[in-house]
């Protein structure tokens, strides 16, 4: 698979514009980078640039189509695919990752953006020898059941856990100033934004909630 | 998505010279709503202009003791400031009331004000939508209205406008601080900021093309209790059905602006002297030319118990 861009615009670019003529296994993005970037309007072909960016504490420099969302960059160029696409309009939560410290929808922000960026994806939190303990709440607690909407799940867990430390009220906080109770209305509404088909949800709350230190 | 070249500037004016210089350009800043409509291609800029090293991301006191809110101050840090946690609880109550956590850590204060409808006619590209494709007329009206205007809507379009946050700033007389391509700046109160469709559905706000939001303004704080009630489908993570900003005095007297009813945050100062006799004097003049369709109607008695629970609450 080529690093350049999204790999099927790639594939097609490199049909159209280049013809049989270059050798399957080419990159034809580096050929591409060479070329002055064009200005708009509308360019008929791939805009390319290169984009560094630290994930999961390693430095990764590639070439994306402008187009390429984080999640694309992470899954199709990086080959993390742990980040799952669901619905690809930032209504599943599916694709949460944590850049600079925020969860955020990998799906609604382009690779180009993110320029220096640090960002932390479900196979940075841990690995299957050494699980966050998030990760291993989430197995306890069977917090999943088809596992798909799981990776957005934990990233978004845990940043929330993060946010409740730092104080950020939520929409079901008694007080806009006082501490946060964290029950299992604050966790809920907090994790409102990750959908999960399968309906774990209850045991979503109860591994949150051993993580935060509270009895389930 | 269509192909676009791309940019991120490092000054407004670098911002401004890029925005005359590049036709179909457009600015972006958390992009949670312009990559959506890019996607569907409802969106098809041929440049992308990125904002996000212009700073514009502080919260400051103003000379006049109200608060200066950076265009880039994303909507978690909004809500989580302490001066707006204390002092404008209604903007934070209607920031928290909105999207999910993800969003909000990405959404920004001036993206927030300029964010399309969510009418689903102007989502479905297969149908006519005078604001997606002006002149092309609206599949909405005489379709499925349950979730669209009931006031202030025309003949083009009865979209409303999606907005929590915008609500509480009607409530709170905000002003929006622009600047013009030309390097003029200007200020437009939040009153004016949002049209109404007209027969121009797809202008949608105050600002001319090519310029930028810098911030918005509050007056300094007037207390009062604030209350933000938003009433929807599921009760979260969902866009109003109707909701109510009420900042409410000692005295009975308040500012109460409606969201999920018009094209813009709704406030009728006129109406609001007959708060006092109760949330049905006040909603009667707040939705006096109101022409809901059958599907929507609910939302006129909808407003009035919204209004009625708030000022319930502040009795106490």
């Amino acid at each position: 698979m080529s690093n350049t861009g999204d790999p099927h615009i790639s594939r097609r670019n490199l049909l159209i514009v280049a013809g049989a003529s270059v050798a399957a296994g080419a990159a034809p993005g580096s050929a591409r980078a060479q070329k002055p970037l064009p200005m708009g309007p509308a360019a008929s072909e791939p805009v390319t640039t290169k984009v560094g960016m630290i994930v999961n504490g390693a430095s990764r420099s590639m070439e994306f189509d402008t187009r390429t969302t984080l999640l694309d960059a992470l899954r199709e160029h990086m080959h993390l695919t742990g980040t799952k696409k669901g619905c690809d309009h930032g209504q599943c939560g599916a694709c949460t990752v944590i850049v600079d410290g925020q969860r955020i929808n990998s799906c609604l922000t382009l690779a180009v953006m993110h320029e220096g960026s640090s960002v932390t994806t479900i196979e940075g939190l841990g690995t299957p020898g050494n699980l966050h303990p998030m990760q291993a709440a989430f197995i306890k607690h069977d917090g999943f059941q088809c596992g798909y909407c799981t990776p957005g799940q934990i990233c978004s867990a845990v940043a929330v856990l993060d946010e409740i430390k730092a104080g950020q009220p939520s929409h079901v906080s008694g007080s806009l100033m006082g501490a946060i109770d964290l029950n299992e209305a604050e966790l809920r509404e907090r994790m409102s934004g990750n959908i999960c088909r399968c309906g774990a949800y209850s045991n979503i709350v109860e591994a949150i909630t051993e993580v935060a230190g509270r009895p389930a | 998505m269509r192909s676009f070249t791309y940019e991120k500037v490092a000054s407004p004016a670098a911002a401004a010279t890029a925005i005359a210089s590049t036709s179909d350009a457009k600015f972006i800043a958390g992009g949670t709503n312009l990559l959506d409509l890019m996607k569907l291609e409802i969106e098809t800029p041929a440049h992308l202009i990125d904002l996000n090293g212009l700073g514009f991301d502080r919260i400051e006191r103003t000379s006049e003791g109200g608060l200066r809110i950076g265009a880039l101050v994303r909507n978690t840090a909004l809500a989580a400031d302490e001066k707006v946690r204390r002092d404008y609880g209604l903007l934070s109550r209607a920031l928290l009331a909105g999207a999910s956590g993800q969003l909000r850590n990405k959404a920004t204060t001036a993206g927030n004000l300029l964010q399309r409808t969510r009418c689903p006619y102007f989502y479905d590209t297969n149908l006519p939508c005078n604001k997606r494709s002006p002149g092309s007329g609206c599949a909405a009206i005489g379709g499925v209205t349950r979730s669209l205007a009931v006031i202030g809507s025309s003949d083009a379009c009865i979209a409303t406008h999606p907005s929590d946050m915008a609500v509480a700033m009607r409530a709170l007389d905000a002003v929006v601080e622009a600047l013009r391509p030309d390097g003029q700046t200007r200020t437009i109160p939040i009153a004016d900021f949002h049209r109404l469709p007209g027969d121009t559905p797809h202008i949608e706000t105050a600002l001319e093309p090519g310029e930028l939001i810098t911030a918005v303004t509050l007056p300094k704080p007037v207390g009062g209790t604030h209350i933000y009630r938003k009433v929807r489908d599921r009760a979260s993570y969902a866009f109003a059905l109707v909701s109510v900003a009420a900042v409410v005095q000692r005295d009975g007297s308040g500012k109460v602006a409606v969201g999920g009813v018009a094209h813009k945050p709704w406030r009728v100062e006129g109406a609001e002297k007959a708060l006092a006799n109760g949330a049905r004097a006040f909603v009667s003049g707040l939705l006096a030319d109101a022409k809901p369709t059958k599907d929507n109607a609910f939302k006129l008695t909808l407003v009035e118990r919204a209004v009625a629970s708030v000022l319930a609450e502040v009795k106490g």
